[in-house]
C-alpha cells in the first residue's frame, strides 16, 4: 500500500479513506482529509521531515505520520 | 454619550497577518501583560472605532482550530470558553488569508459555533490579482451568515471598514452556529449534551468535553453529567474526525460558489526559493552564513553606539559631581543610580539588532524553513525543530525564548528545550564578554581579515550552543517521560517584511527588557552602593587606622586617600561579603572583588560590569573621569603586581559566566512555565556546579 512517504518529490496521491482513523486531527483539521489531494514538495535534506502540499496548504510533517497515512496514486 | 467599550478578541491562524492588523488598528496603543516575571500571554490594544465608541483588542496566539494541541493555542480556548472573566469578547474578529481561505475558514466555523457575534476580515486581498483569485463577497457575507471585510492590513486598505463591521456586529449582536454538527453526526448524543446546560451552547459543552477544560462559572452537578460523556473516549474522538470532515464539506460547499482560482494565473516564487533554502548543502550553509553575519554585526555595528553610551555615562557621572553640593545624596546619585541606568542602557543597541534579525526571519517566513532543516537533527537530541527557535532566539534573552517553546505540543521536548535554553548565549552575557574579550583579547587580525576578538566571541557562541545540545541529549537519556512527539509545521508563502510589523515588534521587545530587566539591576545598583559606602566599625575606623599606621607616614595626600578609600571598601559589608567567599573562587583566580560581582550576577549577569563599575568608583579619587573599561584595565592584583585582569583570569571568567544560570528572571520564568520549582533548582545547580568546574580548569590550563 502507498503512503505519503512513499511519493516521490512532485507526485501527486490522494488521501485513501481507511486513514482517516490514522490521521491526528491536528492534520486533519489543517486540511489533510480523506479524498483530499497531496502532493509531495520537497524532503529534508536528512531524509525526514516530509513538506508536503495538500488542500492549498503547505506543511512539513514527520516520515513517521507520513507513513500512517494511506494513498491511492493518481494512476491507479 | 460614551458608550463602554467593546472587547474584541482578534483570532487567526498563525501567518494570516494578524499581526500585522492589529498593528493597524491599535498603533502605539499596545500593552502587553507584565514582562518579566509575569508571562506575555496576551497583547492588548485600543481601538477608535468611531468617534464615541472605542474597542480594546486583544491579540490571541495564532492557532489553526480552537481544538489545541499546544499550550499556546490553549490560551484560544481558554479566553473563549470562561464566560465568568470580565474581558469575555464581545465580538471575535477572524483574520484569514485569501490564499488559503478554505483552511482558515475551519476556525472561521468553529469560533462562529459558540455563537457569539463574529467578524471575518479577509486579509492579503492585494495578492488576490496575482493569485487568480476572486470572491464573490455579498454571496460570502450570506452563506457565512456574518460580517466579511476584504483588507490588506499591509497596504492599509479596509481598515475602516474593520472597524465599521465590529460596530455593525455588535448592535445586531445575533449569533447563530454556522455548522449544525449535531444532526449531521449524532442528533440524539449532541441532543443530551445540549440539555446539561442552558448557559452554554451545544458547541461550547462539546469542547469542554473534547478538551477537558471546565469554565470556573460551571456548576458541580453540569460538570458531572459532562464527565459522564467522557467515558466513552473513543466515540468522542470518532466524532471529533467526523466533526472536522463535516465542516469541510461545508465550507467546500460555500466556497464552491463564492470563491474562485484561475491557477494559471498563479506563479510560483515560493517553490524556487525552497529550492534554494531546504537545500542539502546550500540551506545549511545559507544558515550558517546568516548566523555569522547576526553575530558579526552584534558585536561591531553595536558596538559603536555602545562606547558613546559609556562614555556618555562616565561623563554625566562627572558633570553630575562636579555640579552638586558634595554629601550622601551626591554620592548615590554618581556611584549608584547614574553608572546603574547607564548599565542598562548600554544593552540596548545589541537587543535592538538581536530582535530585529529574529523579527526579520520571522516575518520572511524563513523560520519555518529552518525548522524544517533542523528538526530530524534536533530530534536526536530530544529536541523539535520548533525548539531552534527558543535557541536562537536565547541568544537576545532566555525569557521570551523560554516562552517561545509553547508551541512545541510534546511536553518532553519543550521541558528540554526550556532547560537548555539558558545556556544560549543572551544578550546580558554580552557586555560582560563585551569588555572581558576587550581587555585580554589583543584586538588584531587572523588570517587575514577575522578580528581575534570577534573570533572569541563567536566561540563563546558556539560554546553556548554547544552545551545546550549536549545538556540536551543527556536530559533525553536521563529524563523518564513517555509523552507522544506529534509534529507538523506550516510553511507560510515568502514574505517581505513589514517595517511597521518589525519596528513594532523591535521596540515592543527592546522596551520590555529595559523596564523589566532594568529595574531589577537598577536596583541592585543602588543597594550595592549602600552596601560598599557602609559598614560595621572597622569601617568607620578606616581612616583612622590607615592614617595611624606608621607605614603611611611618608605617602603623599593623593596616596594616602587613596589608601584609606581602599581600606574602606574592604571593610564595607560588600567587601566583608567578597572577603567570606575568596577562599572558594580563589582557585578559579578571582579576588573579592570579583567575588562580589559574582554574587550580584546571580540576579542578572550584566550586573557584573556594573557592580565592577560601582565598586571601583566608590574606591577610585575624585577627579577619576576613566570608563568602566579603564577603570578595569588599570586595576592591579596586588599580590603578584601584575594586572588584575590578565588572560587567564579573563578566560576563566569567561567560561564562568558561558555556563553559571544567573538570571532570577529566567529563574521565575521557568518556574511558572514549568509549574513547579523543581526544574528553575536543578538549573540553577547543575549550571552552577559546571560553571565552577570549567571555570576552574580554564584558569589552570591558561595559568
Amino acid at each position: 500500500m502507498s503512503t505519503i512517504a512513499s511519493l516521490q518529490i512532485g507526485d501527486v496521491g490522494y488521501i485513501s479513506e481507511e486513514s482517516l482513523g490514522n490521521i491526528p486531527l491536528k492534520l486533519l483539521e489543517m486540511g489533510c482529509l480523506p479524498g483530499a489531494e497531496v502532493r509531495l514538495v520537497q524532503i529534508a535534506p536528512l531524509k525526514d521531515p516530509l513538506y508536503i502540499c495538500v488542500n492549498g496548504s503547505h506543511l512539513a510533517i514527520r516520515k513517521e505520520t507520513a507513513e500512517s497515512i494511506t494513498i491511492l496514486k493518481s494512476n491507479e | 454619550m460614551a458608550k463602554s467599550n467593546i472587547n474584541v478578541a482578534l483570532i487567526g491562524n498563525p501567518n494570516t497577518g494578524k499581526t500585522s492588523l492589529f498593528n493597524q488598528l491599535t498603533g502605539l496603543n499596545q500593552k502587553v501583560g507584565n514582562y518579566p516575571g509575569i508571562t506575555v500571554d496576551k497583547k492588548e490594544g485600543v481601538c477608535k472605532l468611531s468617534a464615541t465608541q472605542n474597542a480594546i483588542i486583544t491579540d490571541l496566539p495564532g492557532t489553526y482550530s480552537i481544538n489545541p494541541t499546544s499550550l499556546d493555542e490553549s490560551i484560544v480556548l481558554k479566553t473563549l470558553l470562561n464566560k465568568s472573566v470580565t474581558s469575555t469578547p464581545d465580538v471575535i474578529l477572524v483574520v484569514a488569508d485569501v490564499e488559503n481561505l478554505k483552511r482558515n475558514l475551519l476556525l472561521f466555523s468553529q469560533i462562529k459555533d459558540l455563537e457569539i457575534p463574529t467578524v471575518l476580515a479577509i486579509n492579503m486581498v492585494d495578492q488576490m490579482h496575482k493569485k487568480g483569485i476572486s470572491i464573490d463577497l455579498s454571496a460570502l457575507k450570506e452563506e457565512l451568515n456574518t460580517e466579511v471585510v476584504l483588507i490588506s492590513a499591509r497596504k492599509n486598505t479596509g481598515i475602516q471598514q474593520v472597524k465599521e463591521a465590529i460596530i455593525r456586529c455588535h448592535v445586531a449582536a445575533k449569533a447563530s452556529p454556522l455548522c449544525a454538527i449535531d444532526h449531521k453526526i449524532d442528533a440524539d448524543y449532541f441532543n443530551k449534551l445540549k440539555e446539561i446546560s442552558p448557559n452554554y451552547s451545544m458547541y461550547e459543552l462539546w469542547l469542554m468535553i473534547t478538551q477537558n477544560n471546565y469554565p470556573e462559572a460551571i456548576s458541580k452537578s453540569e460538570k458531572e453529567k459532562l464527565l459522564a460523556f467522557k467515558k466513552d473516549i473513543s466515540k468522542i474522538k470518532k466524532y471529533q474526525h467526523k466533526e472536522t470532515i463535516y465542516r469541510y464539506q461545508e465550507i467546500n460547499r460555500i466556497l464552491k460558489k463564492t470563491y474562485l482560482v484561475d491557477k494559471t494565473k498563479a506563479r510560483d516564487l515560493r517553490s524556487n526559493l525552497d529550492r534554494v533554502f531546504t537545500h542539502k548543502i546550500f540551506g545549511y550553509a545559507f544558515f550558517a552564513f546568516l548566523l555569522l553575519v547576526i553575530f558579526q554585526s552584534i558585536f561591531h555595528l553595536a558596538s559603536i553606539p555602545m562606547d558613546a553610551i559609556d562614555s556618555f555615562f562616565a561623563e554625566l557621572s562627572t558633570i553630575t559631581k562636579d555640579s552638586l553640593p558634595a554629601g550622601m545624596l551626591t554620592d548615590l546619585i554618581t556611584e549608584g543610580i547614574i553608572p546603574g541606568i547607564g548599565g542598562v542602557v548600554i544593552f540596548i543597541p545589541q537587543i535592538a539588532i538581536l530582535f530585529l534579525f529574529i523579527a526579520v526571519l520571522e516575518e520572511t517566513g524563513y523560520m519555518s524553513r529552518v525548522v524544517f532543516l533542523m528538526d530530524k537533527i534536533m530530534r536526536r537530541f530530544g529536541m523539535n525543530g520548533k525548539s531552534i527557535i527558543p535557541l536562537i532566539s536565547g541568544t537576545a534573552c532566555a525569557i521570551p525564548a523560554i516562552m517561545a517553546t509553547r508551541t512545541i505540543g510534546s511536553w518532553k521536548e519543550r521541558l528540554i528545550t526550556i532547560l537548555v535554553t539558558p545556556f544560549t548565549t543572551c544578550s546580558a552575557r554580552l557586555p560582560v564578554y563585551a569588555i572581558l574579550i576587550a581587555l585580554v583579547i589583543p584586538n588584531k587580525k587572523v588570517i587575514g581579515f577575522l578580528n581575534l576578538q570577534g573570533l572569541v566571541l563567536l566561540f563563546l557562541y558556539a560554546l553556548g550552543f554547544a552545551s545546550a545540545i549536549i545538556a540536551a541529549y543527556l536530559l533525553q537519556k536521563m529524563l523518564k517521560l513517555n509523552t507522544k512527539s506529534f509534529f507538523v509545521v506550516e510553511m507560510p508563502n515568502y514574505k517581505i517584511p513589514s517595517f511597521k510589523n518589525v519596528a513594532l515588534e523591535v521596540l515592543e521587545k527592546t522596551k520590555a527588557f529595559v523596564f523589566g530587566a532594568g529595574k531589577i539591576i537598577l536596583a541592585l545598583s543602588i543597594v550595592l552602593w549602600f552596601l560598599a559606602s557602609n559598614g560595621p566599625s572597622s569601617f568607620k575606623n578606616a581612616e583612622k587606622t590607615v592614617l595611624e599606621n606608621p607605614v603611611n607616614i611618608n605617602l603623599s595626600d593623593d596616596e594616602l586617600s587613596k589608601k584609606i578609600a581602599s581600606a574602606e571598601l574592604e571593610n564595607s559589608y560588600i567587601g566583608i561579603l567578597g572577603k567570606a567567599i575568596e577562599p572558594a573562587i580563589k582557585p578559579l583566580g578571582y579576588d573579592w572583588k570579583i567575588g562580589i560581582a559574582l554574587i550580584t550576577s546571580f540576579a542578572a549577569r550584566e550586573v557584573f560590569v556594573g557592580t565592577l563599575a560601582t565598586i571601583y568608583s566608590v574606591e577610585a579619587d575624585d577627579e577619576n573621569t576613566s570608563t568602566i573599561k579603564e577603570k578595569m584595565a588599570s586595576e592591579i592584583n596586588s599580590e603578584t603586581g601584575e594586572k588584575r585582569f590578565n588572560l587567564p583570569v579573563g578566560m576563566s571568567l569567561l567560561i564562568f559566566y558561558a555556563f553559571a544560570m544567573q538570571c532570577m528572571a529566567t529563574l521565575a520564568i521557568v518556574k511558572r512555565e514549568t509549574k513547579s520549582w523543581k526544574w528553575p533548582l536543578i538549573q540553577l545547580f547543575s549550571m552552577g556546579i559546571l560553571a565552577y568546574v570549567a571555570s576552574f580548569i580554564t584558569y589552570q590550563i591558561f595559568q
